[in-house]
């Protein structure tokens, strides 16, 4: 051939954020225009909305109904149960940050400094409050000291979650008759409180099912294959707002006389029932991922049926679908608002409630919802975030 | 099959938990004794929502459980809504705390059950709940269907709010008006009727939600707003300028709200309707918190009577303490104080003049059979 081999210029790096500017925003006449433009429209929108939010709104009915907005009607007296679970989180959080590390430092971290900054605020507090603010950077850090010692075990660490769950439910409901531990009626759950009880209920509950549901549906068993897919195309096929009515409004009617099952447990067996359906089928794509010979291999090496599964099938299945599944639990507790249409007094009930304990906060409606929607963003997106470094540390994209 | 035998044992044993956790399970009543050994009638193991018995079930079921299941909300002002402690007041509140009174001794012997709209009707239906005081209006269908509707207590009307510099005072006024109003409930319905009757022309702004109906009011999206008078006298506090705005004297339904109970069970029936007549006979008489320790001292034998100090008015034949009355002026009030405390001059809730629901010897519609 004789001629050279022409090699391709390569782009010209980036140097530094000057330079990006430079090229990317005022690169040529139009660009600059374009740029110019933008900058005015946001000045525009995020003056109005400052303008708004700093001299216009009133968020009387946010600042003077925090207790609410967080706990419902859960009674003044109990206060301390929540306030001990989540005592008990920040503790737990030290220790895994310090156990498992990686993304769970972000959050314990988070968690402390956001407490801690509570704590610091030149605001009117009860004392026994502030002190509480206080105590949980605290133990967040006791718990990373405690993280340290040889004994505690990744394994230590998912069983103490696993009872600290557990724990919660009991402590809020009480007992009946147990005089220093009284039953609180599941109607005084509220607020923040009950938005993540109603998701962390479906997420746990969701998850164990889900899968099972998945396996059965790829069973050879004719029967159980039958229910399963009947089950999940049964629930796929209706919106969750159905089956929530159907649990408030229907399933009674069906019950003996005299049997009351409590009105938040029938939103989460509907919750978590409408989310086991999409969980199985989300497991069910993980496991179609799985190529056969993986079973085989497995067959090969003398592992039985339930082995395969457990060890071999499952954990590389899952996670495939750890996006899905995150993406599937941020819905499902952004779902846990529907529960105000059968009466449940979660955030947004407890924001509809707030607006009318005031003849003077009837027309606030914009500053509250925006206060719930705020607080939504926060959570979801913590989820997602925590999703994306779990996805990076396990390396499902790269594969 | 091993793992598929495991997963269907793993499942029963899942529905075996949710079903275990699911809430108080109470005890059917028994069997009645056999009156003679082989002509026993079969006894069902427990009977089916139709069956309730003619009366005391609920009464007992309630002394068992030591709370009155009431059904209510939290998101009507002046009925049912949340005090800056986050606790359950308001004037349909109260008489549920009444009935608690009443019966178990304690105002705070409640268990409150928060309903939608929707849930009212299966609520009592299936006797979830033993008493729906939850601002419902009494209608002939729904006391066919859903349960019985005991003592009318609050005498609401579909009302209009209307801008004072309008000069608008009557219906007639508003020919040719824009009315916001919120969308697919009764008030629209009311409104379109009320208006087609007097022939008269107007177009409907509608909205889904109670606070976007009165804020583009408030723009002066429309000229009128429409709903019951209670919600727009509340409504009208929550204005920028309460006094720039004028609730016509118009009333364009008729709304008697009404605390009703299931059906079938007589003497519970009875029993609420007698604790609002004791509420509305209290405010006759003149008995009220304050005084309830003096009275008992009068003289007077209906006061006497009411209080349980002398004679009787039926408080054995419904299985209630001879004195329940005095413990629930005690706890509660009478009837004008109970409306006062939330829709009095100094109420809590707001102000709205008492109207027809004044007692009938001021000319208003609150009237009680005597007790005796």
């Amino acid at each position: 051939m004789g001629s050279t081999v022409e090699t391709a210029v390569r782009p010209p790096s980036y140097s530094g954020p000057v330079e990006w500017l430079r090229r990317n925003l005022v690169g040529t006449w139009y660009d600059t225009l374009l740029t110019l433009l933008s900058l005015w429209f946001v000045f525009v929108a995020l003056r109005g909305l400052f303008a708004w939010a700093f001299f216009s709104a009133n968020w009387e009915p946010v600042t003077g109904s925090l207790k609410l907005f967080a706990l419902g009607q859960y009674p003044q007296e109990d206060m301390w149960r929540p306030g001990m679970i989540v005592l008990t989180v920040s503790f737990l959080m030290g220790v895994s940050w310090r156990v498992w590390g990686g993304t769970v430092r972000t959050f314990a971290l988070a968690l402390a400094v956001a407490l801690g900054v509570v704590a610091a605020l030149p605001v009117e507090m009860r004392l026994p409050l502030r002190l509480w603010f206080v105590a949980n950077p605290a133990l967040v850090g006791l718990g990373y000291l405690v993280g340290w010692s040889r004994v505690v075990r990744s394994r230590w660490v998912l069983l103490g979650w696993i009872l600290s769950f557990v724990a919660t439910i009991i402590l809020l409901n009480g007992f009946k008759g147990v005089s220093w531990l009284p039953k609180v009626d599941t109607a005084m759950w509220g607020g923040l409180l009950l938005t993540f009880l109603l998701a962390l209920v479906g997420i746990v509950a969701s998850f164990p099912i889900g899968v099972l549901l998945a396996l059965g549906r790829r069973s050879s068993l004719p029967v159980v294959k039958v229910f399963c897919v009947l089950f999940i195309e049964l629930v796929r096929g209706v919106p969750l707002v159905t089956i929530l009515f159907m649990g408030s409004i229907i399933l009674p009617l069906f019950l003996p006389d005299g049997v009351r099952i409590d009105r938040v447990l029938r939103a989460m067996m509907a919750m978590t029932l409408f989310a086991a359906a999409y969980m199985a089928e989300n497991v069910r794509g993980g496991l179609q991922a799985i190529p056969l010979g993986q079973v085989e291999a497995a067959k090969a090496v003398g592992l039985n049926g339930l082995q395969t599964m457990a060890l071999i099938v499952l954990p590389q299945a899952l996670r495939a679908v750890i996006p899905a599944i995150v993406g599937q639990f941020i819905a499902l507790f952004m779902d846990t608002t529907l529960a105000v249409i059968i009466g449940l007094v979660e955030l947004l009930g407890v924001g509809k409630a707030i607006l009318n304990s005031k003849p003077e906060w009837l027309l606030l409606d914009t500053e509250v919802y925006v206060f719930i929607a705020a607080l939504f963003w926060v959570f979801t997106y913590s989820m997602s975030y925590a999703s994306r470094r779990l996805e990076a540390a396990l390396g499902v994209g790269e594969r | 099959m091993k793992r598929l035998s495991l997963l269907v044992v793993l499942l029963s044993l899942l529905t075996l938990i949710l079903s275990a956790c699911g809430g108080e399970a109470q005890e059917c009543p028994e069997c009645p004794e056999c009156p003679e050994a082989g002509e026993c009638p079969e006894c069902p193991e427990c009977p089916a929502v139709a069956v309730v018995a003619a009366g005391g079930e609920i009464l007992a079921a309630v002394k068992e459980r030591g709370k009155v299941v009431c059904g209510s909300r939290t998101d009507l002002l002046g009925f049912g809504y949340l005090d800056e402690d986050g606790l359950n007041v308001g004037f349909d509140i109260d008489f549920c705390r009444a009935v608690a009174t009443a019966v178990l001794g304690d105002p705070e012997a409640v268990e409150f059950v928060f309903l939608t709209a929707a849930e009212r009707g299966p609520a009592l239906q299936t006797g979830e709940i033993d008493l729906l005081s939850r601002n419902v209006t009494w209608t002939s269908s729904r006391d066919a269907q859903w349960g019985n509707f005991t003592v009318v207590l609050f005498y609401d009307g579909q009302g209009m709010i209307v801008r004072k510099d309008s000069g608008a005072t009557t219906l007639d006024d508003l020919d040719g008006a824009t009315v916001c109003v919120t969308t697919g409930t009764t008030t629209e319905l009311n409104l379109a009727d009320n208006f087609r009757g007097r022939g008269l022309d107007f177009s409907a702004v509608t909205f889904e939600d109670t606070a976007s109906v009165y804020s583009a009011y408030e723009d002066g999206r429309c000229d009128a707003a429409t709903s019951d008078k209670s919600q727009l006298a509340a409504i009208r506090e929550g204005l920028a300028v309460p006094d720039d705005h004028y609730i016509m004297e118009v009333t364009m339904s008729k709304e008697p709200l009404t605390p009703a109970v299931p059906q079938g069970d007589d003497m519970w029936f009875d029993i609420v309707k007698t604790v609002a007549y004791t509420l509305i006979n209290a405010e006759e008489l003149g008995i009220n918190s304050g005084n309830v320790d003096e009275m008992m001292t009068n003289d007077n034998p209906a006061i006497k009577r009411l209080l349980g100090v002398e004679g009787s008015f039926g408080q054995e034949d419904l299985g209630l303490d001879v004195d329940f009355a005095a413990n629930v002026i005690r706890a509660v009030g009478n009837y004008g104080e109970i409306y006062d405390r939330y829709m009095g001059p100094d109420g809590d809730a707001f102000e709205l003049p008492r109207g027809p629901n004044k007692l009938w010897t001021d000319g208003g519609l609150i009237y009680a059979p005597p007790l005796r």
